[in-house]
């Protein structure tokens, strides 16, 4: 498979259709939607397996590129393609739907609703990483909200209503943010190319054409250009999130159905940072770059808080929440220190491209890791009636050894430990920081830490300790739920032994931006 | 081809008056297959209709030749567009009037009067010829809403009678001065819309002309501050009158600010520019917190129609290409789209349930009950809301593309309507379809007689969802009529002087 033509195509197509089917089938037909839910999932994985095998891992270019006119008027065309990002975020998305279907395998009402709204889900997914044209990348970045927002507020936990909707409110108000902002780039530059934009954003025409051409001339140019940015810097920031546009975050996490929850921290929350690197980055560098320290500082910030924020939650799903913010907060650090000018770029462009294989190699790593510490919250929640809290556990190492190996396993990927996925990522991210920008780095290390302690005593109050009498008879996982998580298990060890199979997908992605980001 | 709309629809009028009484079950079927033959003439005259082509004159022959006044009709891609969006609209409100059964040859009646007098407004060349049709439309409304409506029926259709003749009184002093003052420049007496733009009016003149005209035709429109009577209309209507209420009557006002007082007066409108700009996002914006504190559930949709049509005359407003084709592509789209939720909420929800209290409709769990209906309107608000993939977002895009031009703070400030405009459409939804009541324990949903949605209630659905989703993929099918219309539309407005 070569290059396909229509493959992107095909692979978005799978999931939006297959969930047309499953939501046409009865609602009594629960065993088929699940089969023929899982079914289309692993098809759709299939199809992105294709994908990354057929990848050529020595070309810059974009590759399975299909491109047609769509409006031409607003410059609007249907153009989609993979660079090695873009790939990997694929991927991920891929591999993270059969995982939460399985976990949601236990679900019995509206399941085949259920099941075709994870599609779609995905469907937005693979639609906003592969789309390179304002338009069309849009139109999936605000329909995966849809789904999401109906798998919270019609399968969530307590307080589902209120946490949909600051969900969806937030989020569209970012969204509108980006919105007006690619409204006035359009005005100025008559594209909604993420290519040619990024072009002009290189050659600093960027600001001067946004003064000629909004009527706002009272501002200055590079205010002008500073406002623009500062929208569409909203709609990511609330995405990732971003302290203090995170507010939504845990409520919604917690509120989810944890199948959902898992997609949410693992794909969805990817594609806020997917847009700081594919467009933020590229289309307002010079815009970034007056904004440098800010930014830095918000990522510090992210990082410190929301760790500190975990190690004070008493709901492990509340925990894992804050723990995802603060696992993203490293990877806008990677990225905030790459951006630095530091004079002798060519000395420092090794420091650089370490930083920003970090931050994709982070993403990958927290999206699969992250998933499946909700997931196996997910197998004790179903285990224990629905309860989560730190102190309603002990001892549990004891009736269920294999969850608490397994989610143990998770656990240290997650807080950084040699050998798994967590640590190559967080290594270069800190290897590249260190070079960069020492300060803001050090400062980061309080949140490795802190999350090393909150880590730590959920395992210690959960798995360890005294048994209570009513957890004596807690059943270990069954044969098939330990078949469920093993891949996921397996690929955190081969991530973390031999990194380059994403590396080997990321790199020359990774070096072009280094090269592009370079003198100025 | 065009031409026949207007005859079918009011030879349909004919038919029905014709018809023995109580035959509602015959009457519903005339009026569908009026309607019908009326959007094939209309979808057949669009595909007839070369895009690009400029004005294309219809029927002109001479009606009372001392006054200038020609029976002309004409098409541009703008007219062709609105026309299509009357078509649809016709349709999908006879099929979500199929219920009435009181008097409905009468209903039927007055249904298709309107329709015939709504294609005669957008087919009118001749200012004249065009007011006429502009009053036969208001009349059926008045009728429409005092006799089949609900909640404070009178009072709704009065308020809507008076304030679309307050806009019609200050439409007709405005015209007959544009005719006085054309006369007296060249000399030929003419109520042709084309012959009266090509008029050099004084300046003096336009600086009051546009205000009576625009305001006048802006009151159809709901122009803030002039807007309260759409939605106590809205709210009294029966669902088919609503629908086309929202849907194309409103349009009427906003064309006729297009057509007639910005053509016109281009002069006077770029004196007025930020005036309007201004009452237009003020009602974007009140229209949207507004609707975010109603009770009645009709009265949230009611509301939102203000909200967007706001964005039609913000359109307007902002004077530049973008900005007009987004106004006219916004006509089109808020017309599907508010029929749509007005169908959802009279036809399917009130009908059935008989209370639009969102307080009571919170204790019924439709969205079990009528999980059709749940659907449609979730459609519907994610059109409504902008999301893309529907003609809403296409269309507000373009009106925003053109305020950041004109009036940057106008767009940011539209953007805030657009947040409160996901806020009130979700509180809607979630307490009238998803609310966890506290009869949630109790198992099976309160309303168990629900009738099920019936077959001429789900093609209605279909139909306006398959065009705002048409519309919202492929754009094209209407920008090709409305871009080259635009264009010359702009080159005609900017020869009026001034600066």
């Amino acid at each position: 498979m070569m290059n396909p033509f229509g493959s992107i195509t095909l692979l978005t197509l799978i999931p939006l259709v297959g969930g047309l089917v499953v939501a046409a089938l009865p609602a009594g037909q629960k065993t088929l939607a699940r089969r023929l839910g899982l079914g289309v999932s692993l098809l759709a994985l299939a199809v992105a397996g294709a994908l990354w095998s057929g990848f050529d891992r020595d070309s810059t270019a974009l590759q399975y590129v299909e491109r047609r006119a769509w409006v031409p008027t607003l410059a609007v065309e249907y153009f989609v393609g993979v660079d090695g990002m873009g790939l990997l975020m694929v991927m991920l998305a891929a591999l993270l739907v059969p995982l939460a279907l399985l976990v949601s395998w236990r679900i019995e009402e509206r399941v085949p609703l259920y099941f075709a709204l994870v599609l779609w889900l995905e469907a937005g997914l693979f639609g906003a990483f592969t789309a390179l044209n304002f338009f069309h990348w849009f139109l999936f970045w605000e329909l995966s909200l849809i789904p999401a927002f109906f798998l919270v507020r019609l399968w969530g936990g307590p307080d589902r209503g209120s946490a949909a909707t600051q969900f969806f409110i937030y989020t569209m108000a970012g969204s509108v943010g980006l919105l007006l902002a690619f409204l006035a780039l359009f005005l100025a530059t008559g594209k909604f190319d993420f290519l040619e934009l990024a072009d002009l954003g290189r050659t600093h025409q960027t600001a001067a054409l946004l003064h000629a051409h909004l009527g706002w001339s009272g501002m200055s140019a590079d205010a002008l250009a500073q406002a623009v940015f500062f929208g569409a810097f909203l709609g990511f920031a609330v995405k990732v999130p971003v302290l203090p546009f995170h507010t939504w975050l845990p409520s919604t996490y917690a509120a989810a159905p944890t199948g959902t929850t898992m997609l949410l921290t693992g794909a969805l929350s990817k594609m806020g940072v997917y847009g700081f690197l594919r467009i933020l980055l590229p289309i307002f560098p010079d815009q970034m770059r007056a904004w440098e320290t800010p930014l830095l500082g918000l990522a510090v910030l992210t990082i410190v808080c929301s760790a500190a924020a975990a190690f004070a939650q008493r709901d492990v799903k509340r925990m894992l929440a804050y723990s995802s913010v603060n696992h993203l907060g490293y990877c806008l650090l990677g990225m905030f220190a790459a951006l630095r000018v530091t004079g002798e770029e060519a000395r420092w462009a090794v420091e650089k491209a370490a930083a920003l294989n970090g931050v994709l190699l982070q993403m990958f790593n927290h999206g699969l890791t992250a998933a499946m510490l909700f997931g196996f919250v997910a197998l004790i929640e179903r285990r224990a009636g629905g309860l989560r809290g730190l102190d309603d556990f002990g001892g549990l190492r004891k009736p269920a050894p294999v969850l608490a190996g397994l989610m143990g396993v998770a656990a240290f990927g997650s807080l950084g430990l040699p050998g798994l996925n967590g640590f190559v990522g967080e290594f270069l991210i800190f290897k590249g920081t260190f070079a960069l920008a020492p300060w803001v780095a050090a400062l980061s290390t309080a949140g490795l830490l802190i999350t090393a302690v909150f880590l730590l005593t959920f395992l210690e109050r959960v798995f360890h300790g005294p048994l209570p009498a009513r957890w004596a008879a807690f059943p270990d996982l069954s044969r098939a739920e330990i078949w469920m998580v093993a891949p996921a298990t397996a690929l955190m060890f081969v991530l973390g032994i031999y990194p380059q199979l994403v590396i080997g997908v990321i790199h020359r992605t990774v070096l072009l931006w280094v090269e592009r980001l370079g003198p100025c | 081809m065009f031409a026949w709309t207007i005859y079918i629809s009011f030879a349909g009028v004919a038919v029905l008056m014709l018809l023995p009484r109580d035959q509602g079950g015959r009457a519903r079927w005339v009026a569908l297959g009026t309607a019908l033959a009326g959007a094939i003439a209309a979808f057949g005259g669009a595909f007839q209709y070369q895009a690009g082509s400029g004005l294309q004159t219809i029927a002109r022959t001479s009606w009372i030749p001392s006054l200038g006044i020609d029976y002309h009709l004409a098409v541009d891609g703008i007219s062709v567009t609105l026309i299509l969006l009357t078509a649809v609209a016709a349709v999908a409100g006879i099929l979500f009037s199929w219920n009435i059964t009181g008097r409905a040859k009468e209903f039927f009646a007055f249904y298709m009067a309107l329709i015939g007098g709504v294609y005669g407004v957008f087919l009118s060349f001749d200012a004249f010829v065009l007011f006429v049709f502009y009053e036969i439309a208001i009349i059926p409304k008045y009728f429409l809403i005092a006799i089949w409506g609900s909640t404070r029926k009178e009072y709704g259709a009065m308020k809507l009678a008076l304030y679309s003749f307050a806009g019609s009184a200050l439409v007709l002093i405005g015209l007959i001065g544009t005719f006085v003052v054309a006369r007296s420049q060249t000399g030929v007496p003419t109520f042709d819309l084309t012959a009266l733009a090509q008029v050099d009016y004084p300046e003096s003149f336009q600086r009051w002309a546009l205000p009576l005209v625009f305001v006048g035709f802006g009151i159809l429109a709901g122009l803030w501050p002039f807007h309260t009577w759409a939605p106590t209309g809205h709210v009294a209507a029966p669902t088919g009158a609503s629908m086309l209420l929202a849907g194309v009557v409103m349009k009427l006002g906003a064309y006729g600010c297009l057509r007639v007082a910005m053509t016109l007066f281009p002069a006077g409108l770029r004196h007025w520019q930020t005036e309007i700009a201004v009452l237009a996002v003020v009602g974007i914006v009140a229209g949207a917190m507004t609707a975010l504190v109603q009770k009645d559930f009709k009265f949230v949709i009611g509301y939102s129609s203000v909200s967007h049509m706001g964005f039609v005359l913000l359109g307007l407003a902002t004077l530049n290409e973008v900005g007009l084709s987004g106004a006219v592509l916004q006509m089109f789209s808020h017309g599907v789209i508010a029929g749509l939720l007005f169908a959802v909420v009279g036809r399917m929800v009130y009908d059935r349930t008989h209370t639009r209290q969102l307080d009571e409709l919170e204790g019924m769990r439709l969205a079990r009950a009528m999980p059709f209906a749940a659907v449609t309107f979730v459609l519907a608000g994610m059109a409504s809301m902008g999301l893309p993939g529907f003609s809403g977002f296409v269309a507000e895009l373009q009106v925003l593309i053109g305020s950041w031009r004109a009036f940057p703070t106008a767009g940011l400030a539209a953007g805030v309507g657009i947040v409160l405009g996901v806020a009130y459409l979700l509180r809607a939804l979630q307490r009238a379809f998803f609310a966890d009541s506290a009869g949630d324990a109790r198992g099976e949903p309160a309303g168990e007689a629900i009738e099920p949605i019936s077959l001429p209630e789900r093609a209605g659905a279909i139909l306006l969802l398959g065009a705002t989703l048409a519309i919202g993929l492929y754009p094209r099918l209407l920008l090709d009529f409305i871009a080259p219309s635009v264009t010359s539309l702009i080159q005609g407005l900017e020869r009026g002087g001034g600066s």
